[in-house]
This record gives structure tokens, C-alpha cells and sequence, in this order.
């Protein structure tokens, strides 16, 4: 079973993947699965009454909207990095977290480098696939590098405002 | 200036130890140039044409005598000696070795200093208000909300891949001297009837390939709301400003083409949305508000008998008072503007010493500040009108009392073909080559206030658009020719200036600047500047006098 980077706890972690992502020209296989909007949309329906869990894909530019109704059904929100200067899923992350709620796993796909580790936790990603052979140390070293930070995110972290209160 | 606690040095420090691993994995072959890159650049490092090129940030282009010091000592010890102050007011360093930039960025943050986001697509170098805390125009010290949105802003979680690079300017002043309604976010701080504290939002503006000036999508936003809508106009920018086309990519783009109306109101949509929560606390604003060092002033009378009897006995004096002092709010104190256009230099550029000289004066004189201007100048913005005779004497002795300001010869350029690799031509020549034909200064004076402004490309790094005269450089197969735009502006009546008519050549364009001087003079009527008499007549009769020689 394939392998990527899990946050669990606070945790970094290298965890296995049950989910398997099928582009809309497969077949869907068995198990649990992560598919496009698109196919989500004309099959989310049957795969969830099969009892198995489903992920959907979300390319940059889709509407994180067209989602909201489904979140509670939804295990896994899978947001594409097309490039990696492109922060579209960062407001997308924000926004399935701090306005949707949405508590299941958001994973970073595509472009996916350490650099980009702490901006992604920090906008409330919990689960990634670095296209840079980054190990879970390296991307919690990454993740991990400032030790202060000015905003509140959609992480845990306090910042710095409200670490200076007295 | 803003005195940086643990938190904020902790940052600084972090900062640089990363850059100091991503540079060792360049050098040793672990990142190649095009990973490298995006890296480099957040920390304002750029491959130029002879060699690396760091863009250190100046935030609203505050400076003490310490930070001021350790910048000569860093252009000495690490570049030739010499730096060039950058329209975002930024100092830049041309000759860096990549090897050496892991030490500067440790020996900057010693000062509380940094350059971090002076490039890359993210929120750049918050720019305010040189005369901030000086000035009796100003509703509000606009240095406190440029602080509070550089911290906001540093490392920002949602806000550091935007579609392209980003900038911010906050004045509190009718009189607008940060070219507020050139940026992507230009906020103007007023005051109600009943005095509660607010902005005017203007989103937007920008210059290069396409230039825009920035419409106001909200008259008056409370003070204590700035960051959700802040983060209101980010979002509704990060999701949909254009990706695809480096040349649409900037929010006065989607402004653009959404038109100001539709634009303005998915941004208040948002802004509905994410609520007062995310808004910085108001104890923090204050925190912050006191973590600037405040001023002692003196009760002085509002004239100083020092100053007459100097202007009175020293004529080259009376001329610098003139045109480089401006009122300060308290009465016997003055603002100093020290003209970094010297006439046949390099707009921008000081050298080390001359950096040391502005240090010792704004500590001996100046209550400990510098400002660095938009258009390219220093300011000691809090000066006892006893001391000027002083200043203006150790300034002339380092060269940097050239009597200026907002003259024809305090002109803007980039650094262009000189250093640029995207430059077409030179600027630096022209500007030097216009200052020089207006080298006499009683008829620089005669002309009064004309902003020249050059830039060797279509990116506007000199802001070219906005200039009463605006000069953009081209590449004419592999000639250097030049355009002339006449009637822009980046003060509070901005605009962009109209094409006067085919390119010139680098050796005509000086001339053709001092024959639309001289339509100016003939043309002009009472009181009316350059731009005043561009905007009654229009530019025929400017065309006719330059091309008159083609017919």
C-alpha cells in the first residue's frame, strides 16, 4: 500500500494510504476511493451506499463551495497543487476548515515541496504527498521552522499577538 | 520607530537560519537554480546581470542611525560601497556574492532588519507616509497600521503564493506621498464627523505593462475592521486573479475586469462572511502603537533667528531651505528632505559614507529617524529649525545637499539597462543627462515642481505612467529609443500620463525634456505647475514644439 505524510496529534508521521485515487476515464476499483468533482458528482451517491469512503479531488479554480452540502459524507478533500506557486488551496483549506468545518483529512496533491510545509499545516492541511522524497522528518523540521507566528490560522498555533498578552 | 520585542526578533532569526540551509543546498548541488529560485527570491535575492542583487526591506521606510550604519557596513564590507534607494524604499545591494548573503541577512536582523518579501508573489515592503509623526496633516501616525500589516503579512499562511506580487501603502494626509492609488491596496486613513478613525480603500492600481489607478471600492472602513476586510480582498484575489498570463496576474486586472462595482462587492461578501474574529485585537494596535519610541520636543518659538540670519547670509542656503525644508507640526522644528539626486549621479544612490553622515545627523539633530522616500530621498523628519544651518552644512560637505526636491532633477529611474536583465534600455543616463540640462538652478526654480520619471522597461519600475513626465525605454532593433508620456501623476490627483508621439533616441531625449519646459513657461498662467498647465492646454501644443524639427 502506498505511503505519504500523516498529521495525527500533532504528529508527523508516515502513514499507508487506503485510498486509492481513480481519474474519471478508470474503472472504479474496490475500497476506498478519491475521485474528481465531476465523478462525484454523478456517482458520489452509489459508492457511499456501497459502504466504502470516498475522497473527492478538488483542481485549483473549482469552487470549494460545490462541496459544502456533501462535507459530512466526504472522508477525504484531496486539494491539487497544480504548481508550486499556485496557493489557490490554501484559501480552499482555510474555508473547509474556519467556515465549513469540515473535520475529515485534507490532503496536499501535485506540486507538493517542503517549503510549502508550514504555510499548509498552518491553513489546516493534515495529510500530504511531497513530490520531493521529503521524509515525515524533514517535513516536521520544515513545518516546524519559525517558532513564532503572527496570524491566526486554521492550526493550533497561538500567535503572536496573543502570546504578548500579559 | 517600532522597537522589535523577543517575538519579533525570534522571527528574523529563524528566517535567516533557513536561508542559510537553502543556500547551502545550492551551493553544494542539492537545489538546482530553477528550486532555488522562488527560495532566493522571498528573501529578496535576484540573479541580475553581473551578479547577484539583494533588495534589503526598509518597512515604510523607517530607519534608525544603528540600522542605517550597519547598511553603509554592509555595502562596504560586502558590495562596492554604495547602495540604490528603490520606489518601494527598499535598499538595494548590486554587487552581492551568494556565499556572503546567509551573513548579511544574520547581520541585518542584529538591527531588526530583514528582506524578507521584497520579492516573490506574495505581500511585499509596506510602504507609508515618509513624513509620518512629522507632519500636522495626518489624521492618525500611519506607521502604526503599516507595522501591524507587516506583521500580519510576514509569512502570512493563505497569503504567500498569490497570483503575483503584492503591495500596500497607507497615508493618513490629504497630501499623498506615498503613491497611494498606484498600489494593489492603497489605504488613505480619515477621520469621521465624529471623529472615529477609518480608511478609504482603493484596490487595484499598479503600473507596468497596463497601468491602472486604483478605484476606491469603500469610502470609509472602520479602523478596528482592516484585516478582515484585508483579508477579504486577499482571498477574493487568491482564488480568482489570473494565473495563467504573467501579464494579467495582478489584482488590477480582476479589478478590471470585473469592473470596480462587482469587484467591491464579492470583497464585501467575504468580508460578511469571515466577521470581526479574525480583526487584531485592539490591545495589540496599542501594543503596538507603544512600541514606537515617542518624540521630545521642545516648546520653541515658530521662528527660528538661527535659520533667517543663515538664510540671509548664505544664498546657496536660502535655496536649500527653500525647496528642501518643509513644516513640521511642532512650532521652531522643520522636516529635512536630503535629495538623493545629486545632479549627474545615479538617482537613489548614496555611498557608505554618505549613509554614515545621514546616521550621525538624525542622531545629532534628528531624534533618531530617517525615512526613505518613494521617490528615492531621505528625510530627517524631525529637525529644530536652529539646527538646519548645521545640517545643511555637513549635508553640502557629503554631497547631499542638492536644493531639489521635486524639482525637474529629483527625477525617478529604475536602475535599467545598467544592472537590469529585463531592462531595454538605459535610464540612469537620461536621468543623469536631464539633470544636467536643468544644472542651473535658478531656472530649475523658475519651472517649479516637475516630476521626471524614467523606467528602462514596460515593468515601470521608475513608474514612467505616473510622471507629469513620464520616460519608458525600448528596444528599437537593439537601439535604445525612448516614449514620452506627459500629464501623469502618483499624487492624490493620479493619473496616467498621455503618449506625446514616436519613440526618441537616447541622445534627443534631454532636449525634448527642456522643449517642453520651454511650452511650459510660455504657456503657463498664474501659479499653474507643469502638470496644472498640461491638464488646461493638452498636448498639442507640447507635440508640436518637440517634433517640430520632423516636419
Amino acid at each position: 500500500m502506498p505511503t505519504h505524510i500523516s498529521l495525527r496529534d500533532g504528529v508527523f508521521g508516515l502513514a499507508e494510504d487506503p485510498f486509492t485515487t481513480v481519474s474519471d476515464d478508470w474503472a472504479i476499483p474496490q475500497g476506498d476511493v478519491i475521485v474528481s468533482l465531476t465523478r462525484f458528482d454523478s456517482e458520489g451517491d452509489r459508492l457511499l451506499a456501497e459502504g466504502r469512503k470516498v475522497g473527492v479531488r478538488l483542481e485549483a479554480g473549482e469552487d470549494v463551495e460545490a462541496l459544502t452540502y456533501d462535507l459530512p459524507r466526504i472522508s477525504v478533500v484531496a486539494l491539487v497543487f497544480p504548481k508550486f506557486g499556485d496557493g489557490r488551496a490554501y484559501s480552499y483549506a482555510r474555508l473547509l476548515r474556519d467556515r465549513y468545518g469540515f473535520k475529515g483529512e485534507i490532503r496536499a496533491v501535485g506540486d507538493v515541496l517542503r517549503e510549502q510545509a508550514g504555510f499548509m499545516v498552518r491553513c489546516g492541511f493534515d495529510t500530504f504527498e511531497p513530490a520531493d522524497g521529503s521524509t515525515p522528518e524533514v517535513w516536521a523540521q520544515a513545518a516546524q521552522r519559525f517558532r513564532h507566528v503572527y496570524q491566526r490560522g486554521s492550526d493550533v498555533r497561538t500567535p503572536a499577538f496573543a502570546e504578548r498578552q500579559p | 520607530m517600532y522597537q522589535y520585542d523577543a517575538i519579533d526578533r525570534d522571527m528574523l532569526a529563524d528566517r535567516s537560519a533557513e536561508f542559510r540551509g537553502q543556500v547551502a543546498r545550492r551551493l553544494a548541488g542539492e537545489l538546482n537554480e530553477d528550486q532555488f529560485k522562488p527560495l532566493r527570491l522571498r528573501n529578496g535575492l535576484y540573479l541580475q546581470l553581473h551578479a547577484y542583487m539583494l533588495r534589503i526591506a526598509v518597512p515604510y521606510g523607517s530607519l534608525n542611525p544603528a540600522q542605517l550604519r550597519k547598511l553603509a557596513w554592509i555595502a562596504r564590507t560586502y558590495d562596492k560601497g554604495y547602495g540604490h534607494f528603490t520606489t518601494r524604499t527598499n535598499l538595494q545591494l548590486h554587487w552581492i556574492k551568494l556565499r556572503d548573503a546567509p551573513d548579511i541577512m544574520d547581520h541585518l536582523a542584529s538591527v531588526d532588519m530583514h528582506a524578507i518579501q521584497t520579492s516573490g508573489n506574495c505581500v511585499r515592503n509596506v510602504s507609508a507616509d515618509p513624513y509620518a509623526g512629522a507632519t500636522s496633516e495626518e489624521v492618525d501616525d500611519p506607521r502604526v497600521w503599516a507595522e501591524a500589516i507587516r506583521q500580519w503579512s510576514t509569512v502570512h499562511p493563505e497569503f504567500s503564493y498569490l497570483p503575483r506580487k503584492f503591495k500596500i501603502a497607507v497615508t493618513a494626509a490629504p497630501k499623498d506621498r506615498t503613491a497611494a492609488k498606484t498600489h494593489d491596496i492603497g489605504l488613505n486613513l480619515k477621520r469621521a464627523r465624529d471623529g472615529a478613525l477609518g480608511f478609504e480603500v482603493m484596490v487595484g492600481g499598479g503600473l507596468g505593462r497596463s497601468p491602472y489607478i486604483a478605484p476606491t471600492i469603500r469610502q470609509f472602513l472602520p479602523a478596528s475592521r482592516l484585516f478582515s476586510y484585508l483579508e477579504a480582498i486577499l482571498r477574493v484575489y487568491n482564488r480568482h486573479g489570473r494565473r495563467d498570463n504573467i501579464h494579467k496576474a495582478r489584482i488590477k486586472v480582476l479589478v478590471a475586469t470585473l469592473g470596480r462595482d462587482e469587484f467591491a462587492h464579492q470583497v464585501e461578501a467575504e468580508w460578511e462572511k469571515i466577521g470581526a474574529a479574525v480583526d487584531l485585537p485592539d490591545d495589540e494596535l496599542a501594543r503596538i502603537r507603544g512600541a514606537f519610541t515617542p518624540n521630545s520636543f521642545e516648546t520653541l518659538p515658530p521662528r527660528s533667528e538661527a535659520l533667517e540670519a543663515a538664510r540671509a547670509a548664505t544664498p546657496a542656503f536660502a535655496r536649500f531651505a527653500r525647496n528642501n525644508l518643509k513644516p513640521h507640526k511642532v512650532p521652531g522644528y522643520g522636516i529635512v528632505e536630503i535629495s538623493l539626486k545629486a545632479i549627474g549621479e545615479t538617482p537613489g544612490d548614496a555611498t557608505s559614507e554618505q549613509m554614515e553622515v545621514v546616521a550621525d545627523l538624525a542622531e545629532r539633530f534628528g531624534q533618531n529617524d530617517i525615512r526613505v522616500t518613494h521617490e528615492q530621498n531621505l528625510v530627517l523628519p524631525h529637525v529644530k529649525l536652529d539646527d538646519v544651518p548645521t545640517v545643511w552644512a555637513a549635508l553640502a560637505e557629503a554631497g547631499l545637499a542638492t536644493p531639489n526636491m521635486n524639482l525637474v532633477s529629483d527625477i525617478i529611474a529604475c536602475p535599467g539597462l545598467d544592472y537590469c536583465a529585463l531592462a531595454n534600455a538605459r535610464a540612469i543616463s537620461i536621468a543623469q543627462n536631464i539633470a544636467k540640462t536643468f544644472a542651473d538652478p535658478d531656472r530649475a526654480e523658475k519651472v517649479g515642481e516637475l516630476k521626471v520619471k524614467i523606467s528602462g522597461c514596460i515593468n515601470a519600475c521608475g513608474h514612467h505612467h505616473v510622471g507629469h513626465i513620464g520616460i519608458l525605454g525600448v528596444d528599437k532593433k537593439g537601439e535604445e529609443f525612448y516614449q514620452l508620456t506627459l500629464g501623469g501623476s502618483a499624487a492624490e490627483d493620479a493619473a496616467v500620463g498621455q503618449a506625446l508621439g514616436p519613440a526618441l533616441p537616447h541622445d534627443k531625449v534631454a532636449e525634448a525634456v527642456d522643449t517642453l519646459v520651454d511650452v511650459y513657461l510660455r504657456e503657463r498662467q498664474d501659479g499653474e505647475r507643469f502638470l496644472d498647465t498640461f491638464r488646461r492646454t493638452g498636448v498639442t501644443p507640447f507635440k508640436e514644439a518637440v517634433y517640430a524639427d520632423a516636419h
